[in-house]
């Protein structure tokens, strides 16, 4: 690792104004994941920022319904009435990685989070994601953990977060601040797939930060579930998990979202699944007809097909879970 | 031991750090032009060490430390404190797990520069002089260890746990012990251990 400069920024204004000035300047939060980039030369910084003294970490319920989280809430944040009112949030933040993690992992960095695809993390191998134009390795070599969604031939990793698997469920807004202004992007905008360009993976700009995300109120998040399923009951990325949320009103659904996690480079949200839950009871046929079409135009690679029939089951389940 | 170990005056290195604020002003000025090569020339020469205070087990240290050294390093080698384990550096065993401002965290994910004015806790700072804290009497008392190398980060990993939920159950204790691996697959008699520790409390 080469030496850098370190800054704990007092003020939003002094990030960016690093930010702005040094191409190579970095955030740095809860250091989870970027610490054991940088150990292993996959990342590189001049100039580490710190923003834990930014005061984004609190939890503020809007007047007009919904919740702002701010970026440097932790994943371990435990609040009674997120837990009440966004359950698939609480679930999702809640299987993550494990209790130490949790507790200094912030929430931006959760969506910032690097992939885990194994040829991204070993520089000993080619990814166009890490090296534009080097070739990605996962196409000829191991693909059992990669995308069944939105790959491109020049990558397949999937975006490791369950956080933002929930948020795409919720319809939330990843609420940013840079030199030229603040913008709300869509956590659907936010993430992009990897086209020609898998090293481009938000549309967060280099002099920007996230300070928060914002969740609108409404009926569809109260009667809301995660499902992760992993390769051990815990301290484990998800290889498939589903969010739901669901609205039914006079005993059929009105609403419904279906968001998938381990499939695709961003968490992929399925109109298809949440067509086929509109209007009819939510049982166990509905949540069957979502699982069937949650699955449908999944591409799968050499040796990931099992994540097709795995979509199927964790849509299923969370919804039947729901019922 | 003395209070601090690595006084001194700074390096050359890190003192030319210190102009960065006046030199990085040139480079924002010059970054449309010509100019910018020589002005980060003076300003990015990184500092070598970064003077840090905190407090540990109980006693305020003030060292020098290399901004890319992690919190379990520094413990460990600057410090002398062996409890935290290296077991994988990398977040996924847990043997490093250390109470930070009385929350369990992994050491090995951090860069120590950022824990100035914390409050540090590691397995040596848990007993009362010669009295063991309760959840390392229960560790002895149910046998909750075979070569004990995960053991340090197992006992400060259920500090930390109780303090998040003096009161779990047996399935949450499983659950909420699960970042902390054991490769003598002592599983049982530790939950035993943490259950009884909260039980006594
Ligand atoms: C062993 C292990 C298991 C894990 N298992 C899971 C799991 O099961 N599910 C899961 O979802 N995650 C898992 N994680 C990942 C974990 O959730 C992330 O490492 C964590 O959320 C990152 O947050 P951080 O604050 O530590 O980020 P950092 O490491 O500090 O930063 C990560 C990235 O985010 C950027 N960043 C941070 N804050 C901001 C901001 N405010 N604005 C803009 N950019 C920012 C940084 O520049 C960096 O690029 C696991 C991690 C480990 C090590
Ligand atoms: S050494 Fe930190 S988790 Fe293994
Ligand atoms: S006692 Fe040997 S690793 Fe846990």
């Amino acid at each position: 690792m080469l030496p850098f400069h370190y800054t704990r920024a007092g003020d939003i204004a002094e990030a960016l104004r690093i930010l702005s000035r040094d191409e190579g300047a970095t955030l740095i939060a809860g250091g989870t994941d970027l610490v054991t980039l940088m150990r292993d030369g996959i990342r590189a910084a001049s100039h580490l920022v710190d923003v834990n003294g930014l005061g984004l970490d609190e939890i503020h319920w809007l007047p007009e319904g919904g919740v702002r989280i701010g970026a440097l809430c932790r994943n371990a944040v435990d609040d009674a009435r997120l837990r009440r009112e966004y359950p698939v949030l609480a679930e999702a933040l809640r299987s993550g990685a494990s209790p130490q993690i949790r507790n200094r992992a912030s929430v931006g960095g959760n969506l910032l989070q690097q992939t885990r695809c194994t040829y991204f993390r070993l520089p000993e191998f080619a990814c166009n994601r890490r090296t534009p134009g080097a070739g990605c390795s996962a196409i000829e070599g191991d693909s059992h953990l990669q995308a069944i969604f939105g790959a491109s031939p020049q990558c397949t990793a999937v975006h490791p977060s369950d956080f933002s698997v929930a948020l795409q469920a919720l319809d939330a807004v990843v609420l940013t601040e840079g030199t030229r202004g603040r913008r709300r992007i869509p956590v659907d905008d936010f993430f992009r797939l990897p086209g020609t360009t898998p090293h481009l993976t938000t549309e967060l700009r280099r002099d920007e930060l996230v300070v928060g995300v914002e969740l609108p109120g409404g009926p569809l998040a109260a009667r809301s579930h995660y499902v992760k399923f992993r390769e051990r009951a815990s301290y484990a990325f998800a290889l498939v998990s589903a969010a739901v949320a669901v609205e039914v009103r006079g005993g059929t659904v009105r609403s419904a979202r279906v968001a998938l996690g381990g499939v695709a480079a961003k968490p992929w949200r399925s109109p298809a699944a949440e067509e086929a839950l509109i209007g009819r009871p939510l049982d166990e046929e509905a949540a069957a007809a979502a699982g069937d079409a949650a699955a449908r135009g999944a591409r799968p690679q050499r040796h990931n097909g099992y994540k097709v029939e795995l979509v199927r089951r964790v849509v299923r389940q969370a919804l039947s879970e729901l019922g | 031991m003395d209070e601090s170990t690595h006084e001194g005056p700074p390096s050359r290195r890190a003192f030319l750090s210190h102009s960065l604020t006046a030199g990085a002003g040139l480079a924002a000025l010059g970054s449309a032009g010509p100019g910018v090569a020589e002005a980060r020339a003076v300003v990015a020469d990184p500092p070598e060490t970064l003077p840090i205070s905190l407090t540990v087990n109980g006693r305020r240290r003030t060292l020098r430390v290399d901004p890319r050294t992690s919190l379990l390093d520094t413990l460990r080698k600057d410090l002398g404190l062996t409890g935290p384990k290296k077991g994988c550096g990398q977040g996924a065993c847990g043997a490093c797990t250390v109470l930070v401002d009385g929350g369990r965290i992994l050491s090995c994910l951090t860069f120590a520069v950022m824990f100035a004015g914390t409050e540090v806790t590691t397995v040596e700072g848990l007993a009362d002089g010669d009295r063991l804290h309760p959840v390392q009497q229960a560790f002895i008392d149910h046998d909750g260890f075979q070569c004990g190398f995960c053991t340090s980060g197992q006992v400060v990993s259920a500090v930390g746990l109780l303090g998040e939920n003096p009161r779990p159950s047996r399935e949450e204790i499983r659950e909420l012990m699960s970042g902390n691996i054991c490769r003598c697959a002592a599983y049982p008699n530790i939950v035993d251990a943490v259950e009884s520790a909260a039980k006594g409390r």
